[in-house]
């Protein structure tokens, strides 16, 4: 079974994210980017598939310029067999990226397509669930336990009321929630062997998708500074504050 | 541009894809498996023996050692070593690491001037984080002065007998092998050789060194050897040639002592800037302050400079020209650096800093071991003008 794993650069979670100064984009000058912390899950998550002799081959898919080669690289020091990117420039919205994905899948026809649930730059959530629309295929999101069961996966999801287990026939998709697993470190070995391993570059066009824009980026700015609090003397004071200036009571 | 611990790190072109992958796959093994024990650790004056295999698993251990004894060498170079040496500083409790990587100045005698069947049975253990190798050269009556050491190795039959003692060995508690600086022939360099001393022998001893001014995680140790036998096989290098053993280590050691100190330098000053920033004093930020301003672009102005040097003589060992000279006055450049670094933090920090268990109080505690440690600032100065033909 072919599994294929989407991977997204973005800023490092530990990075305090600022806005540039006249607003128009997050600064992202001298910044430390990595792979999107779900999408490391869903690499984790296909790697152990392989290593449990469910999957035969892990396939790791990004889109973005060059620099994304390094998220690439980082699955496959992780235990992707192959990369693919997906060359595009400047930043490209989910439905495109759906659609890019889409042509992959058209290519490679994996049996299982696992993404993070969202990235932790535009918090979107929304190409896994695109993919599966566009490409018909069934989808297990926010997913906390996947097992493979012969021509289907059970995905144990995580609702709002609690877990909810959905199963799917194959192909499906699959997107990761936090507690899916813990991804492994990549050791030094490994992330030697895997500057040798085989990193194909497709075009939009080789895909058949034309990069589309349909969000205009209006403004970035960062959240207001919270005021610093006061101390009350008493319970009356606290409640008079409440109601006549915080008129929250 | 912030003044954070990566951001204040000068760019490096020699720095690939792999290299930065390194860097963050040993930040995340560092800041889950080390990072937020080390500090008790640290208090403890002791860390668990389960975290060498952990350390071995994620290539630490065997950065740049050959692939037939379990290491990682083909297609490593300087720079993996720096980003090591940068983010095992960035923690800032250097017992640990003293410790934990000790055997990159035991081990190395070994794999450069061992015998095959030597590096075979040492090397791989200890690459898998499962035996522990130390280096013994200092001893009680003298460290600096080399040529002099005192500790004998008299030949008898197939072996040599040894008695003296070592001491300040890092990793001397937790040994399984100590490569120890002996004298086996008359006074001066010539004399001296290098021999692989098991302690499990017969007549070897140590004690623990465990009231120190910093690296308390560290089991650092004073050695005895009282007529230890140990089997002529067990000479590293041939015999007399001990000082040149003993000199080739140095370099690599120094320059990662070098990067480290710059690394824990670069700490202090994220640590002032953050504090800087959030504290406020006569109506303003501190960071307003023209003093404390001033103190913090003294700081980044020293960081960059040592950058550039670590840089530059980094990249003159790659070119197969590293000078010995321009190492030891690295060493002493980045020992000032991270002493103004830890002072002036300190000073911005004030109280808050003087208590225990913050990075700035344990790095102010740890300048004067790596000032002193692998070669002291006086001891560089003198061999670097007599390096440069002075």
């Amino acid at each position: 079974m072919k599994v294929l794993v989407a991977v997204k650069r973005v800023v490092d979670y530990n990075v305090k994210v600022r806005a540039k100064a006249d607003g128009s984009d997050v600064d992202l000058n001298n910044v430390k980017m990595s792979i999107n912390p779900f999408c490391e899950i869903a690499v984790e998550e296909a790697v152990r598939l392989k290593e449990a002799g469910v999957a035969t081959e892990v396939i790791a898919v990004s889109i973005g310029d060059k620099a994304c080669q390094e998220q690439i690289r980082t699955a496959l020091a992780l235990g992707a067999d192959r990369g693919i990117q997906v060359e595009t420039e400047g930043a490209v919205e989910p439905l495109v990226v759906a659609k890019l994905l889409k042509g992959v899948v058209e290519k490679e026809e994996p049996q299982l397509v696992i993404l993070g649930k969202q990235s932790i730059d535009g918090d979107n959530n929304q190409t896994g669930q695109m993919l599966g629309a566009l490409a018909g295929m069934p989808q297990g999101t926010f997913a906390s336990v996947v097992k493979v069961d012969g021509d289907r996966v059970q995905v144990t999801r995580e609702v709002d009321g609690g877990l909810q287990t959905v199963s799917l026939t194959l192909p499906a998709i699959v997107t990761t929630d936090l507690r899916l697993n813990e991804p492994r470190y990549a050791s030094l070995p490994n992330i030697m062997k895997a500057k040798k391993k085989q990193l194909d570059v497709y075009t939009p066009a080789d895909l058949g998708v034309e990069v589309t824009k349909h969000l205009t980026l209006v403004k970035v700015e960062p959240p207001a500074e919270r005021q610093a609090g006061i101390k009350v003397e008493s319970v009356d004071e606290l409640v008079d504050k409440l109601k006549n200036e915080a008129k929250v009571i | 541009m912030a003044l954070d611990f990566d951001s204040a790190r000068l760019p490096n072109p020699n720095l690939t894809e792999a290299h930065e992958a390194w860097r963050t796959q040993l930040r995340r093994f560092i800041d889950t498996e080390i990072a937020p024990f080390a500090d008790d650790w640290d208090e403890a004056g002791a860390m668990p023996d389960a975290l060498w295999p952990r350390a071995a698993a994620v290539g630490l251990l065997g950065l740049g050692y050959p692939e037939a004894y379990g290491g990682t060498s083909e297609g490593i170079d300087s720079w993996y070593h720096w980003i090591t040496a940068e983010e095992l500083a960035r923690f800032a409790v250097g017992g640990v690491n003293a410790s934990l990587m000790v055997h990159g100045i035991g081990l190395p005698p070994v794999i450069n001037w061992g015998s095959e069947a030597m590096k075979q049975v040492v090397a791989p253990p200890v690459l898998a984080g499962e035996k522990h190798i130390s280096l013994a050269i200092t001893e009680p009556g003298g460290g600096s002065d080399v040529a002099a050491l005192s500790t004998t190795a008299v030949r008898d039959g197939d072996h040599y007998v040894v008695n003296g003692s070592k001491t300040y060995i890092t990793g001397g508690m937790r040994a399984d092998w100590v490569s120890t600086a002996v004298r086996t022939g008359g006074e001066g360099a010539r004399g001296v050789s290098m021999l692989l001393i098991p302690t499990d022998a017969e007549g070897f001893s140590r004690t623990p060194l465990d009231r120190k001014m910093g690296w308390w995680a560290s089991d650092t140790a004073t050695l005895y050897f009282d007529n230890v036998r140990v089997p002529v096989e067990n000479l590293i290098g041939r015999e007399h040639q001990g000082f040149l053993v003993i000199m080739t280590n140095f370099n690599s050691e120094r320059m990662g002592m070098a990067a480290a100190m710059e690394a824990l330098g670069r700490v202090c000053l994220e640590e002032a800037v953050t504090w800087a920033q959030e504290r406020r004093t006569f109506g303003k930020r501190l960071a307003d302050h023209q003093v404390i301003r001033h103190k913090i672009a003294q700081m980044k102005q020293k960081l960059n400079a040592t950058q550039a040097y670590l840089r530059a003589c980094y990249e003159a060992i790659e070119a197969g020209q590293g000078n010995p000279g321009d190492i030891a006055l690295l060493k002493v450049q980045a020992s000032e650096t991270m002493e103004f670094c830890a002072r002036e933090a300190m000073q911005v920090l004030g109280g808050v800093g003087y208590l225990r268990g913050n990075r700035v109080e344990r790095i102010y505690r740890e300048v004067r071991v790596n000032a002193i440690g692998g070669g002291s600032e006086e001891i560089m100065r003198d061999l670097a003008a007599r390096q440069y033909g002075l």
